[in-house]
């Protein structure tokens, strides 16, 4: 049985009607369209799905869609400002902190809660809030390096 | 000043803007209008033979589309190595028999993923278990179960590499070691899971998009397995969410999507999930080996003979290839005068082993520089000092096998000398292990039977002088779109964001081997800069005329001005002469083309990469663990083309084989892996990641694209070594086993603690 989900997403309101088993991510990615968020391991662990609800960085394929309900939203596709990059997106692309970037959108998004949360992080808790993000290729370090570039205002 | 305009700049990747904004699209992110979704139905035994398959209660489930079985393929059997029919041997849908715990038995499409999973519960299928062998070690004894039937022993291939006098010169050696290792497995663990969209139509045209690094080698085997010509398959790379060699052969959600679509024309799409991917896909090929060196009292390494037996799994897969690739840079990088290897490679009914990320020289450097370190000690020689005594050099030669044409190890073994000295005295139970390495530049070997150049390109100026590239490269992460973008700019004299490439679309692109074994950069390198070079000459041949120019001068173009080399300020606009070359030649495009394929460089590679690792661990006694703290790496890649991009490969390569070296294993319970999730399955993460330092040595390699040759993939394979060598030096025990894990190493201090005590 279908009920109704009111969700704010990267500032746009929609009212949806979903199955009590679906998941945030599910109606991120197949009912919005919105595949900017991807899923890697279904169970939590991966962090390639992370949005930002309600302002704290959730994994959404760990999230039923209907908790949500209320919610506000951010997603990878709200972070730029029409044609201008977050300053995030532009201190991934001049560090290099993404190769395949199959985990880069929710490496982002939990980066700007972060950062939005804690404006002056050290390098441990930069460390610390994207431990829950598994990135294959980069071997992390560039993605500290560019958090850091962001959180110290150079860019 | 650089003698480039475009190269060796610190630029971000080409699809990066569309990669940190979640605009670029994966096969993963794919849905077609009308499109079905596929499952695949499994094997829970290692080996049993299937008697019947009964899918008449899924096919009456209501949204099921299709249920497919062997009986609905052409009963043939794929494999790589297509020049040795015998290694085809996997049915991808079994008919007869399974030989592991995942083996594909049958695929359903449905309307969606939750009835496509519920038919899979609804087909029945009669098994006869048969003994199962899991360990090389006993499935090569006599009477044991045979995986494969009439392959004697379950041996699938053997390598043999020998060159000088090995007996003889074992008679020479002051000294003779003999030790053996195991080098464990490995999951490849892409961030994007195998997947496939195949839409077959009336036409009777067949249009994939897949996640593969080689868009090639998928239409190629696809055709080949459907019964369909090579035109009438289309295969289509989008992004792809890594590789690392477990996406090059042909894979089910390629080949069941492509039979579904093509019994129903309609979309269908697979996605495997997280324990399909560990449990279903290849592996790192675990390798026991067993290692004789010798050498003289100064150092002189003479001899070595290496004896592997690899746990082949299920298939051959690339597992061929490993087994020759592992005994070939066994004898890497010094100078042994007498080598000899003996690879037999073993089928087990687990999953099947293959192609990882340094493509068996992973394990043969891990042996290797374990070993030398093993010897230094006995002669009483510093490390440093015996590897620099045996170390290769410049323009060296293996008879037959390899030229070695440019080389920094040397240089590399210098700088991180400095490095180790600069850091002085360590603390306590910290250590630190230097291993040096190498690696090819694209392979040789012509396994796979291609009657094409092993790359090409096309390029084409549009009127208003920009550049559309085309070639069959894939990019899977590594930024090959960049690098080769990059080098066309460079020849063609005009500036990166002239450049649009259009990649790995067998519809539009020239073909190309795939990105494996850091083939790109010096193989489609090489044909983009001939393409551009072929692009560029019909435009200074206009401009000569134009110019007047004294047959003695020559024409060159850079920032997009063409002029006479050694008088730049005499020539004319790239643009002008664009338009006036397409009027020229009755309207029809600049369009250069350019292959490559390699010739007189021996047997393996046309080019080596080079360096050498130090790492610096901490071990703590009471509990074994060892933490990673420091990551100090040399490199020679020759040019480095867009620098940003080799860091980044240097930097995660550290991870991964880290993550070999201390952490990711596979265990297995009668074949079963069990940890087959990534919550289970332990990779290094932000937190555990040592700090990096990347000196970079300058080399020119001739073979190479303006001299650049491998960067990347052989940073895979010191790692694991220098590991084992700094928990040596910290605490004073040799583990031989991989991965090292708390557990190995409590024991070995409590075996020296007792052995120190009697």
């Amino acid at each position: 049985m279908k009920k109704e989900l009111r969700l704010t997403v990267n500032g746009q309101s929609y009212e949806l009607y979903v199955e009590p088993k679906t998941l945030l991510v599910e109606v991120i990615r197949n009912q919005l369209g919105l595949t900017g968020t991807k899923r890697g391991c279904e169970s939590g662990v991966c962090g390639a799905c992370t949005v930002i609800l309600n302002r704290v960085a959730v994994k959404s394929c760990s999230v039923l869609a209907l908790e949500a309900n209320g919610g506000e939203v951010e997603t990878i596709e709200g972070l730029a400002k029409g044609s201008e990059l977050h300053p995030l997106q532009k201190a991934f692309l001049d560090y290099g902190a993404f190769q395949c970037g199959f985990c880069t959108s929710g490496m982002l998004m939990s980066a700007k809660a972060l950062l939005d949360e804690a404006p002056n992080p050290t390098e441990e808790q930069i460390k610390e809030g994207i431990d829950g993000n598994i990135c294959r290729c980069t071997g992390y370090n560039s993605i500290v390096r560019a958090i850091t570039h962001v959180a110290k205002g150079q860019i | 000043m650089s003698k480039f305009s475009v190269i060796g700049k610190r630029v971000h990747n080409v699809d990066g803007p569309e990669k940190v904004t979640g605009a670029a699209k994966y096969a993963f992110d794919m849905t077609l209008p009308n499109m079905l979704y596929g499952k695949i139905l499994r094997s829970p035994h290692p080996h049993a033979k299937i008697l019947n398959i009964d899918t008449s209660k899924a096919e009456k489930l209501i949204g099921v589309k299709a249920v497919l079985t062997a009986k609905d393929t052409l009963g043939r059997k794929v494999g790589i190595w297509r020049r040795f029919p015998e290694l085809c041997d996997e049915e991808i849908l079994c008919s007869t028999k399974v030989h592991y715990i995942g083996d594909p038995v049958a695929t359903v499409a449905a309307v969606d993923e939750d009835t496509a999973e519920e038919a899979l519960d609804l087909i029945d299928v009669e098994y006869e278990q048969l003994p199962a062998v899991f360990d090389p070690m006993e499935a090569i004894k006599e009477g044991a179960p045979q995986v494969h039937d009439g392959v004697e022993f379950n041996i699938n291939v053997t390598r043999h590499i020998e060159w000088g006098d090995v007996d003889e010169a074992f008679k020479r050696c002051d000294h003779i070691r003999e030790d053996r290792f195991y080098c464990s497995s490995q999951a490849h663990m892409c961030m994007e899971p195998h997947n496939t969209v195949a839409s077959f139509g009336f036409d009777g045209k067949l249009t994939v998009w897949s996640s593969t690094q080689s868009s090639y080698y998928t239409q190629v085997l696809l055709a080949g397995m459907l019964g369909l010509r090579e035109g009438d398959v289309r295969v289509i790379k989008p992004h792809v969410g890594g590789g690392w060699g477990g996406k090059v052969e042909l894979d089910a959600t390629q080949f069941c999507a492509s039979l579904l679509s093509m019994k129903l024309c309609r979309p269908v799409k697979i996605v495997f999930n997280r324990e399909e991917e560990f449990t279903a896909t290849k592996r790192r090929t675990p390798m026991y080996y067993t290692v004789r060196l010798g050498a003289k009292r100064d150092g002189t390494l003479l001899a070595k003979e290496v004896r592997v037996i690899t746990e082949g799994g299920a298939y051959t897969c690339l597992g061929a290839t490993t087994l020759y690739v592992t005994g070939f840079f066994s004898s890497f990088p010094y100078k042994y005068p007498n080598y000899r290897y003996d690879g037999y490679r073993v089928y087990t009914n687990t999953e099947p082993t293959s192609a990882m990320r340094g493509f068996g020289a992973p394990q043969a450097t891990f042996v290797g520089e374990s070993q030398l370190d093993m010897m230094a000690e006995d002669l009483g020689i510093d490390p440093m000092a015996i590897r620099r005594k045996n170390g290769m050099t410049p323009n060296y030669e293996i008879p037959g096998q390899a030229y070695i044409q440019s080389c920094g190890l040397h240089e590399c073994l210098e700088k991180v000398e400095e490095e180790i000295k600069r850091q002085g005295k360590l603390s306590p139970n910290h250590g630190i292990g230097v291993a040096c390495y190498s690696f090819v530049s694209g392979g040789i070997f012509n396994w796979f039977d291609t009657p094409y150049a092993f790359s090409s390109a096309v390029v084409r100026i549009n009127i208003d002088g920009k550049v559309d590239l085309y070639t069959g490269a894939c990019d899977i992460g590594q930024g090959s779109n960049t690098v080769l973008s990059m080098i066309c700019a460079e020849e063609l004299g005009v500036h990166l964001e002239d450049i649009r490439i259009h990649a790995a679309d067998t519809g539009t692109c020239p073909p190309d081997l795939g990105a494996w074994a850091s083939r790109e950069t010096l193989m489609n390198g090489n044909a983009v800069k001939a393409a551009a070079a072929d692009a560029k000459r019909q435009l200074l041949e206009l401009a000569a005329a134009k110019l007047g120019v004294n047959i003695v001068y020559d024409l060159d173009i850079k920032d997009r001005w063409i002029h006479i080399v050694g008088r730049p300020e005499r020539g004319l606009s790239y643009y002008d002469i664009v338009r006036e070359a397409i009027r020229g030649k009755d309207g029809e495009m600049v369009i250069g083309r350019g292959h490559y394929t390699p010739r007189r460089k021996g047997m393996v590679s046309p080019a080596y990469s080079f360096g050498v690792q130090a790492v610096e661990v901490e071990v703590d006694p009471e509990t074994g663990k060892v933490k990673l703290l420091t990551a100090t790496t040399a490199h020679d890649s020759g040019t480095v083309i867009n620098p940003l991009a080799c860091d980044g490969q240097l930097e995660g390569a550290i991870s991964m084989a880290g993550g070999y070296g201390f952490c990711e294993d596979q265990p297995m319970d009668n074949g079963k892996i069990l940890n087959p999730s990534i919550g289970d399955y332990k990779v290094i993460r932000s937190l555990d990641m040592p700090k990096t330092k990347i000196l970079v040595v300058d080399t020119y390699e001739p073979e190479g694209p303006f001299g650049a040759k491998e960067a990347g993939e052989g940073l895979t394979n010191p790692t694991a070594g220098a590991i084992a060598n700094a928990i040596y030096n910290a605490v004073g025990v040799r583990i031989t086993d991989l991965p090292i894990t708390p557990e190995k190493v409590l024991n070995a201090l409590k075996e020296k603690k007792k052995k120190e005590s009697t």
